[in-house]
């Protein structure tokens, strides 16, 4: 287990490098510096490429830049905030995110689950029939759309929340984005636990183990849950990434201060710094969740975990 | 007397699983099969004899080793006309007749497949008069061709499975443990299917499987293997009227009677493999006759056609002896 | 000593609500079940061999259900007694499954949990139904592991399943039967999936511990080899009902039934030279197709015109052996069992007596 958990690792640091990489040759490529104001001459333009380091060979400037990112000095920005550093724009920002993040993947896990549990449970009934009516809809409706229609009708309309995210007071202010957020993980998960379920529920040992005079709940929640859950656990990885894609368009529409619409708006302006500081968040973020996946996987599977080693 | 229509010669099989451990599933194994005969491979799980029909029908490489097909070498990189000769004159049957029909096509897809791949040259109907003529002869109606694999039986499936390799015209055909998963009534109409198509079209065919009353009753010759050898190999007479090597004699015990006054005093005989210390690499084809052979060392030779089977069979009558290594 | 009997069967009549029509699964089935006795139920597919035991264990899938009859188990110690038609499957579950009556299947490589270690598997049942402490249960569940025949109890407790060949699985799911002391003890196929070689030392494995415990034991199977070898008593089952049942001797030595002539001579014999093994033409029925008579009436080459008509009652063929087949009825003509089976029961006495 130890070299399998060893391998992950190492896979997981050649990810982060190649990342950086790939972000390093996307800004060397992109036409254009960020000095793109007329007023400048050519000279005075010479003058800050040379301030900003920006005429030195690749290679020097690849391993400086490298050994930046890595420490969390992500430069300056050079449009949105003149001269902040970006890890300071970042800062407060990356919290929000996160936190909201965080609420929605856990949330999308709990009731996705039960949700998937219960339609297993009662699989062929209407029960069953209406919470895949809803899972459909989780996945299929974007969650911005999600975002808008609960904004309108229970903010604006029924005044049941506030409208816009109340960073300081983030109680009430956060629920309408975090289940906005969850809706896709919750119908995701629920649409896989209730197929695996459903299999596992047919299989040998689960009738064994009600041949043993096991209560039906004792059945399900020895057996059933834990076999199931292990497809689903390989599932969480994509779905972070999902959330995170999410939550740039459902920031802006509660103007939550996160870093989804710093991203935008870099983007705009061609804040190179900030782009490409928090596409690096991201990615490392789904490196650091695939990671916890695969070594939750193992621990999780005895079967994973063993079969290296072959049979005793 | 014509050349064998499957020579195998020192035939081996290894599956790498990782840096430090290589599966051995085949590790060494020759024999020959004469045209129109019937070869029965017998052994337990492992012992690598369904790794043998897949590796002489190239659905794996073989590791080392020769495997000649009618003279010609099938067991090396194939060119396009070795291919073809394999792809149309060996065919499978397999074991599991739920799992080796594609539920989502007719049956009259699945056993015309090989010949759209093979013969393309045929139109749609003289296609479908071949399967016609193919399911008579398995013992299904032609009215079959447009049903789907979930409207038969496990026996009417195996059928449909031995149509599928009969429409190839093959010389040879490998059967797969084709009954194991079978009824017991089924069973004997499906063997019996097996002989008669033999019979009637001069096929050679292999019969794998670990049920010795089965292979008996079809094979003329039979090849026991343990563990990726060979450890016997004979007409089917000598082998059952006199087994030398101890596996053999403790698969022979094994077989189960129904005779209940006997079967309940019967008391099987163990190999003891590990205890006995037996190294297969080491031992050599000692003849028996002429066409009995069995491996073993010079000196494991002498003991067992004496009789002597001592630390290699065990009576297993109290718990003790229960307590097996492996088992 | 007088036997005690543990469990009587009488006119048991299952069916399935499928999508297409009620299946009749079981049509009337009468057998008793003796302490320290084996009974065999011998079937192929179709026949309701597993469904009949499946009821008596509670877990019949949820579109069977129970019409009519009676199952009664008298536990031999207490003598207490359970009607068990008239329970719940969960009253079932929680006072008799696992505990007094216990089961094992027949594929072992799907029949334990791959994600629990053996030794938990084994220490359920004791810890859900009697709360045995966990140190004890542990120390039970190590005995067992033994008492089963698998060396290094201590570290085979942690493993998984995964861990293991099939024969050992096999032998843990017989220490988990028998982790809460069972009186019955039913396996429905269990060596089907095994070697050959593995199969007789289960099957002698389970033998020993039931002279040692003084269990019953119920085999469903279709191999009569197993049959032959374990058995005292066997019943035939054919489309829902037994067509035949005696003692082993009875049936084995005696076959009365068409049915059984075919299952008996559809085993290669190793003793004589065969040019084509019997068989019994056609496939098993569909029970959810309406059927008049005899449902082997098809199938059976000596079937009487009768038997398109009627289903025949059971007929005394002299001690415990009964025959469902109308030609034990005294008017019927007199028919022979196939030569090729006569020669073959001829060669089995002959052999009993060279083997005294």
């Amino acid at each position: 287990m130890v070299r399998y958990i060893g391998q992950r690792i190492s896979i997981a640091v050649v990810t982060v490098f190649l990342i950086l990489l790939l972000l390093f040759l996307m800004l060397e490529l992109m036409p254009g510096t960020p000095f793109n104001d007329e007023r400048l001459t050519d000279q005075q333009r010479d003058v800050i490429m040379e301030k900003y380091g920006l005429d030195r060979p690749i290679l020097e400037r690849f391993f400086k830049y490298m050994q930046l990112m890595l420490k969390g000095d992500f430069g300056i920005s050079y449009t949105l905030n003149k001269n902040m550093p970006v890890s300071f724009m970042l800062g407060q920002r990356v919290g929000v995110t996160m936190s909201l993040g965080l609420q929605a993947v856990l949330l999308g896990l709990a009731i996705g689950m039960v949700l998937g549990i219960i339609s297993a449970l009662k699989h062929g009934t209407w029960l069953d029939s209406a919470m895949s009516m809803i899972a459909v809809a989780g996945v299929s409706v974007p969650s911005y759309v999600f975002a808008l229609f609960s904004l309108y009708v229970f903010a604006f309309l029924l005044r049941w929340f506030p409208i816009r995210y109340n960073p300081s007071a983030p109680g009430l202010s956060g629920v309408l984005p975090v289940i906005s957020l969850s809706m896709f993980t919750i119908a995701t998960v629920a649409r896989f636990l209730r197929s695996e379920m459903l299999e596992v529920l047919g299989s040998e040992y689960i009738l064994l183990s009600r041949a043993k005079g096991l209560r039906e709940s004792a059945v399900i929640s020895r057996h059933g849950i834990r076999n199931s859950l292990i497809p689903v656990v390989t599932v969480v990885g994509p779905l972070v990434v999902n959330l995170m894609t999410g939550s740039l368009v459902v920031e802006k529409i509660f103007a939550i201060p996160g870093l989804g619409g710093l991203f935008v708006q870099a983007i705009t302006v061609n804040d190179y710094n900030v782009v490409i500081a928090i596409s690096f968040i991201y990615s490392v973020m789904f490196v650091l969740v695939m990671l916890a996946v695969d070594i939750l996987y193992s621990v999780i599977d005895p079967r994973i975990r063993l079969s290296k080693g072959g049979p005793a | 007397m014509s050349s064998p229509l499957l020579e195998v010669k020192n035939l081996k099989q290894h599956f790498r699983i990782n840096r430090r451990f290589t599966t051995k599933a085949v590790d060494g194994i020759s024999f020959t099969v004469e045209r129109g005969q019937t070869f029965g491979l017998v052994g337990e799980s492992g012992s690598g004899k369904s790794t043998t029909g897949r590796s002489i029908i190239r659905l794996y490489t073989p590791t080392s080793g020769e495997i000649f097909f009618d003279g010609h070498l099938i067991s090396g990189h194939l060119n396009a006309a070795t291919r073809r000769l394999v792809r149309s004159n060996i065919q499978m049957v397999f074991q599991d007749p739920m799992a080796s029909l594609n539920p989502r096509k007719t049956v009259l897809e699945t056993v015309s497949e090989g010949l759209m791949n093979l013969h393309p040259e045929l139109t749609a109907v003289e296609r479908k008069v071949k399967v016609c003529r193919v399911l008579e002869q398995v013992g299904l109606s032609a009215d079959f061709v447009n049903r789907y694999p979930h409207q038969f039986s496990g026996g009417q499936r195996q059928r449909i499975g031995l149509a599928r390799a009969l429409i190839m015209e093959p010389q040879l055909i490998i059967a797969d443990e084709p009954i194991s998963a079978l009824d017991v009534s089924i069973q004997a109409q499906v063997v019996n299917l097996l002989k008669r198509i033999q019979k009637d079209l001069g096929i050679t065919m292999i019969f794998i499987a670990h049920d010795l009353s089965m292979v008996r009753y079809i094979s003329d010759r039979i090849g026991v293997m343990h563990l990726g050898h060979i450890v016997e190999i004979g007409d089917r007479n000598e082998i059952f009227a006199h087994p030398i090597h101890p596996y053999t004699i403790s698969l022979l015990s094994a077989i189960p009677q129904p005779n209940p006054i006997l079967e309940k005093k019967r008391r099987s005989l163990g190999y003891l493999y590990r205890q006995s210390g037996i190294d297969y690499t080491l031992g050599e084809y000692h003849k028996v006759s002429s066409t009995h052979e069995v491996l073993a060392t010079s000196l494991e030779f002498e003991k067992w056609s004496a009789g002597d089977y001592t630390d290699t069979l065990s009576e297993s009558h109290n718990v003790d002896s229960l307590k097996t290594e492996s088992v | 000593m007088e036997s005690k009997r543990v469990l009587s069967i009488r006119d048991l009549e299952i069916s399935f609500k499928t999508t297409d029509a009620l299946v009749r699964a079981i049509r009337g089935v009468r057998l008793d079940l003796f302490q320290g006795e084996t009974l065999a139920i011998v079937g192929e597919s179709g026949s309701g061999k597993s469904v009949s035991v499946k009821a008596i264990m509670g877990i019949l899938s949820s579109n069977g259900s129970i019409d009519a009859g009676k199952i009664l188990y008298t536990d031999p110690e207490t003598g207490e007694e359970f009607s068990i038609v008239d329970m719940s499957q969960r009253e079932i579950r929680s006072k008799i499954s696992g505990q007094r009556i216990a089961m094992i299947f027949q594929d072992p490589m799907t029949s334990l949990d791959p994600t629990m270690t053996i030794g938990k598997q084994i220490m359920e049942g004791m810890r859900y139904h009697y709360q045995v402490p966990v140190q004890e249960a542990r120390r039970k569940a190590q005995e067992l592991l033994e008492l089963v025949g698998i060396d290094n109890s201590a570290k085979r407790m942690k493993q998984y399943p995964n861990q293991l060949s099939g024969g050992m699985r096999q032998r843990v799911v017989i220490a988990i039967a028998l982790a809460c002391d069972p009186q019955i003890l039913i396996c429905d196929e269990p060596t089907t999936a095994l070697d050959v070689t593995v199969q007789s030392k289960i099957l002698e494995l389970i033998q020993s511990i039931q002279k040692e415990k003084n269990l019953s034991v119920i085999y469903i199977t279709h191999d009569l080899g197993v049959v032959a070898k374990v058995a005292d008593y066997v019943a035939v089952m054919y489309a829902g009902r037994i067509i035949e049942k005696g003692s082993v001797e009875e049936v084995f030595y005696d076959p009365r039934h068409p049915y059984t002539w075919g299952l008996l001579s559809s085993i290669p014999d190793l003793n004589l030279e065969e040019e084509e093994l019997y068989s019994i033409p056609g496939n098993p029925i569909n029970l959810a197709l309406p059927f008049q008579g005899d449902p082997f009436a098809p199938r059976n080459r000596y079937a009487l015109n009768i038997d398109f008509e009627q289903e025949p009652p059971l007929f005394s063929a002299g001690g415990k052996h009964r025959v469902a087949s109308w030609l034990m009825d005294p008017r019927s003509p007199k028919v022979e069992r196939p030569a090729s089976l006569e020669r073959r029961l001829k060669e089995m006495r002959e052999e009993i007596g060279r083997n005294e």
